[in-house]
């Protein structure tokens, strides 16, 4: 049987992915402060998302998503990362 | 000390909720106690305080005393706080400790009409007539909240709604030792597992969590904990357990519940100390009091008793015949069949409307309404009697256009006004005023008709009591005068999608016997006059008027918050008018001081002392003198070396200092939804200065219409020669087309798209140059056609229509398109029998040729009608949809809100956008969604 290999889908490179980035703790404090919220009050990611499992991100970090948007152009949305 | 607590607080409760589960204050059983007893302590002390100040003061007058107990009243709601509610099961005992009464007997009342002992009606169950006293409280009707009483069950029965409950209890208990089927060592560790989620997630992730650990708990079969092998267990809707195809008794069924120890239960979410599972099956059960099921004394003098009465009458027989054939030791069959039948009568008792089981019916057929009909679905207690609350002085009926009336204003009919009230309050200063309105009474227009005394107590004004009324009226007391010119009012129109659907007018007693309202508030009710009916309501407190006032008036809700654009502008007719007006009308000076006196205008100094005035001064004078506007209008073709005031269609909109120097106005200056030159004004001149001016302009364009004529007549329609032979040509050019299409398809020749096969490229190609040929026919129609007729005239300045439609008219229809496509539906390989099979030509598929006014053949005819009845079907059935999507969605957002730092969060301060749209502006400071530069830069410059 000489079925080809198939080509692993890998979800960053797709075009409609927005690019996720891990903010750094230092970004996250300031975030947090700017917003006068805590981690709970973001809205939430799952560490298992196919998006974020090349950055490792495990709970409690905070990743950084800049999308295109249809008003604003390019804008950043911040998800908190969760278990469950 | 639990059954103590259940018993008091049933009582209390006139509906026990399934007449089964009641509530049950307070979860500390102690503090319970205590606050019981300071209760009655306390009412205890107020009843001595009553008697002892009765005793005091016994010449104290009537006022004074109500004065006191209404005080009084308000401390015993104090004293009264709900901290909790705990749902519970009623057991056996507690049935019959809370009963006052057992019944024995189905028999309603003896042959003198009275009451039976022990019967469905005992009168310690409560009374329904007036003038008896109830034997168990002593109060009179009204007074007593009924009381209830048991029947002994001869044999125990499941109670259908909790039917669930006892299945999951079953199946996931041991069958023998009646242990949950979870191993010790992992017990607490569920236990905890469901604390911890209850402590992180809340009670409904607990509630989750639990179905979660039954079903995983249904599929073990051996008890870990006895190790006996476990059955499988079914029900056989609605009522009947069986396991291994054999039937287990109620009497097994709980036995088998008693078994369940109390600590297992924590795990299924019941807590033991208010239901212990066995309590699910009745062997006891309580006769509801007969105050929630009161007989009905017909015309004729006959007695008609209430369907739970009925459906009670029925268990209470056939459990007496089961108790006696029980105990004449019938034989086994009859007792199963009268235990079965007993099952159903209860069964029905609680839900009439269960699938498996045939309604129970009165004798005409129609299906008894008990328990659970009486408390769900939107006729029930909850949706209709408890959410869904009624208002007074509220009227609704047919609205018809009036545009004479002011925009804010609402015009009501007379005898609507009559009905409606205000109540004003009586001071020094409006006592004869409102002496005037008693005067006159209810009968003569402004008048009154109630009179409101201090103590509240409330007086219709009649011929009768109308001198006593006068005489003792003084400051303080409260006269309910009728509506009058100037009164707000709140006018809505449903569905109410909007907050411009609810708006604040300003009441004008008219005759007739329509609500009248001004066609420019038409669009953001989305009304219209063909049978619409709208509510009106008039607020009664003067917070509520202040209310209205300020923040729903119609010139308050001008710009909506969904794009920043008008939503009150001209419509229709004035759309017309106005650009008739400024098109290129020219009136003598005379004239044009006619119809602006007319509008309201009467500052006509900004009228040029010329003879004869032009249209568009006589525009410039409704304007504000410093107004300032740059515009389109609807026929600018946003040339890029724009002429500006030299366009040769006049679409350049400019007024300086007032006046309008060139343009057209039309549905783009002062359209509702569009009109820029709306919003312009209103951000210059504030909400009333723009309504104002709104109305000049809306009223001016009527004023046109009315001297100059306006009407559309079929000759619009006409077209020369020359372009009836063009169309002629256009037809037959495509019609050849297509046929070269068909015929190339047919050789097989036709070349197909990508992805498509030959016969969708055919019906594509074959589409795409029909449509050709409908639109070259309508350009040739819009080329040729009078461009000053009135039909044309609507279309260019947006009133209504479009060229289409002209087109349409005169030329040729075009292709009737059902989903999409040519219309191939009908008889087998063709659309009517007078096709031949397979004709594939632009008529067999329902193209339309002709023109609305040459006329339609009769298959063209049928295709339009087929396209007619299909758009009509499909708005019919999208409304509907459309608009429960709404609701879920409004439903779904409506504690979303924008805070101070621009985020969007919800009620729990959640965000949900870090910039409210993504890009923090806002809509309704914009023009459609946008923010226009170049106008803010010329204004500030």
């Amino acid at each position: 049987m000489a079925r080809r290999k198939k080509k692993k889908f890998i979800a960053k490179k797709h075009t409609l992915m927005p690019k996720h980035v891990k903010l750094s703790e230092k970004d996250k404090k300031s975030l947090l402060e700017k917003y006068h919220i805590n981690l709970k009050e973001l809205p939430k990611i799952l560490a298992t998302d196919p998006a974020i499992q090349a950055l490792g991100a495990k709970s409690g970090d905070v990743i950084k998503i800049v999308r295109h948007s249809p008003t604003a152009g390019e804008i950043n949305f911040y998800r908190g990362v969760a278990n469950e | 000390m639990a059954e103590k607590k259940q018993k008091k607080k049933t009582e209390e409760k006139k509906e026990p909720e399934k007449g089964k589960a009641s509530e049950k204050a307070e979860t500390p059983a102690e503090e319970t106690r205590e606050e019981q007893e300071e209760a009655s302590k306390e009412t205890s002390k107020k009843e001595s305080e009553k008697e002892s100040s009765e005793e005091k003061k016994p010449e104290k007058t009537e006022e004074a005393e109500k004065e006191k107990e209404r005080i009084e009243d308000y401390e015993q709601v104090i004293s009264k706080k709900v901290r909790s509610l705990v749902f519970g099961v009623l057991s056996p005992k507690i049935i019959k400790k809370m009963a006052s009464a057992k019944i024995v007997t189905p028999e309603l009342y003896d042959k003198e009409g009275y009451p039976v002992d022990g019967g469905l009606m005992d009168i310690r169950l409560g009374v329904i007539d007036p003038g008896l006293k109830c034997k168990s409280c002593g109060s009179k009707l009204k007074e007593c909240p009924g009381h209830f009483g048991y029947v002994e069950l001869a044999r125990p029965i499941v109670h259908v709604k909790f039917i669930n409950v006892i299945l999951n209890l079953l199946r996931c208990t041991c069958r023998e030792c009646g242990r949950v089927l979870i191993p010790k060592n992992r017990f607490e560790k569920y236990k905890s597992q469901l604390d911890r989620v209850e402590k992180e997630l809340g009670l409904e992730m607990r509630r989750k969590k639990v179905s979660d650990i039954i079903s995983s708990l249904k599929t073990i079969n051996k008890c870990p904990h006895c190790g006996k092998k476990q059955q499988k267990l079914v029900i056989e809707k609605p009522t009947t357990f069986m396991e291994n195809e054999k039937r287990i008794s109620p009497i097994e069924v709980r036995s088998r519940l008693e078994k369940i120890p109390d600590e297992d239960l924590e795990i299924f979410g019941i807590n033991p100390t208010h239901v212990r599972p066995e309590w699910m099956i009745l062997t006891v059960m309580a006769i509801p009091p007969v105050t929630m099921r009161p007989s009905i004394t017909l015309e004729s003098g006959e007695r008609s008793e209430d369907d739970l009465t009925h459906k009670l009458g029925d268990i209470v027989r056939i459990n007496q015949r089961l108790f006696e054939n029980i105990n004449a030791g019938a034989p086994e069959i009859i007792i199963e069949d009268l235990w079965d039948l007993l099952q159903y009568h209860i069964t029905t008792f609680f839900d009439n409307n269960i699938a498996q089981l045939p309604p129970a019916r009165h004798r005409s057929g129609q299906p008894l309404k008990t328990i659970t009909e009486r408390i769900k679905s939107k006729e029930g207690r909850i949706r209709h009697n408890l959410a869904g609350k009624r208002t007074n002085f509220s009227a609704r009926t047919v609205i018809s256009p009036d545009p004479m009336l002011r925009i804010n204003e609402v015009g009501v009919p007379k005898i609507i006004a009559m009905k409606l009230s205000v109540p004003e309050r009586v001071n020094q200063w409006n006592t004869e005023y409102l002496k005037k309105f008693i005067e006159r009474g209810p009968e003569e227009y402004p008048g009154a008709n109630y009179v409101i005394r201090p103590d509240g107590k409330k007086k219709k004004i009649t011929e009768e009591t109308k001198e006593a009324s006068l005489e003792e009226l003084q400051p303080g007391y409260i006269v309910e005068r009728h509506l009058m010119d100037g009164d707000v009012a709140l006018f809505n129109r449903q569905p109410s999608l909007h907050r411009m659907s609810m708006m604040c007018h300003k009441i004008r007693v008219l005759p007739g016997r329509t609500l009248r309202l001004n066609p420019a508030v038409c669009f953001p009710y989305n009304a219209d006059f063909d049978g619409d009916e709208m509510n009106l309501h008039i607020p009664q407190t003067e917070e509520a008027r202040a209310e209205a006032e300020i923040l729903m008036q119609v010139q308050t809700q001008l710009i909506s918050p969904r794009y920043g654009l008008s939503v009150i502008g001209c419509v229709q007719d004035s759309i017309s008018g106005n650009y008739i007006l400024t098109k290129d009308l020219k009136v003598s000076r005379k004239k044009a001081m006619e119809m602006l006196y007319s509008v309201g205008a009467d500052d006509f100094s900004s009228l040029p002392r010329k003879e004869e005035v032009s249209g568009k001064e006589i525009f410039s004078a409704v304007l504000p003198e410093d107004f300032n506007f740059i515009g389109h209008s609807k026929l600018c073709q946003r040339c890029i070396d724009c002429k500006r005031e030299k366009c040769e269609r006049d679409a350049y909109v400019k007024v300086e200092k007032g006046k309008l120097v060139s343009g057209i106005i039309d549905k783009s200056s002062l359209g509702s939804e569009s009109g820029l030159m709306l919003r312009d004004l209103h951000v210059k001149y504030g909400p009333d200065v723009t309504i104002k001016i709104l109305e000049r302009i809306f009223k001016l364009g009527i004023e046109v219409l009315t001297n100059f004529g306006f009407t559309t007549a079929i000759s619009d329609t006409d077209l020369p020669n020359v372009a009836e032979q063009k169309i002629e040509e256009v037809m037959k050019k495509a019609r050849e087309e297509v046929d070269v299409l068909i015929d190339s398809f047919h050789k097989k020749e036709l070349e197909s798209f990508p992805g498509k096969t030959a016969a969708e490229t055919l019906e594509l190609r074959i589409l795409e140059v029909l449509n050709r040929a409908r639109n070259q026919a309508g350009l040739i129609v819009a080329e040729h056609c009078d461009k000053d007729s009135h039909t044309i005239i609507m279309a260019d300045s947006g009133a209504r229509g479009n060229p289409l439609n002209l087109a349409q008219m005169s030329a040729c229809v075009g292709q009737q398109a059902m989903r999409g496509k040519r219309i191939d539906k009908g008889y087998s390989e063709r659309t009517l029998s007078s096709f031949k099979k397979g004709d594939l030509s632009p008529e067999a598929r329902g193209f339309i040729r002709d023109g609305f006014k040459k006329g339609l053949t009769p298959y063209e005819f049928f295709f339009g009608a087929m396209t007619g009845r299909d758009s009509l079907m499909d708005t019919a059935l999208r409304t509907p949809k459309s608009g429960y999507l709404y609701r879920r969605l409004a439903n779904a957002m409506q504690d979303l809100k924008v805070e101070y730092d621009g985020t969007v969060r919800d009620a729990s301060k959640r965000i949900i956008q870090f910039e409210y749209g993504e890009d923090g502006m806002d809509v309704s400071k914009s023009e459609k969604g946008t923010i226009n530069i170049k106008r803010i830069i010329k204004r500030v410059t």
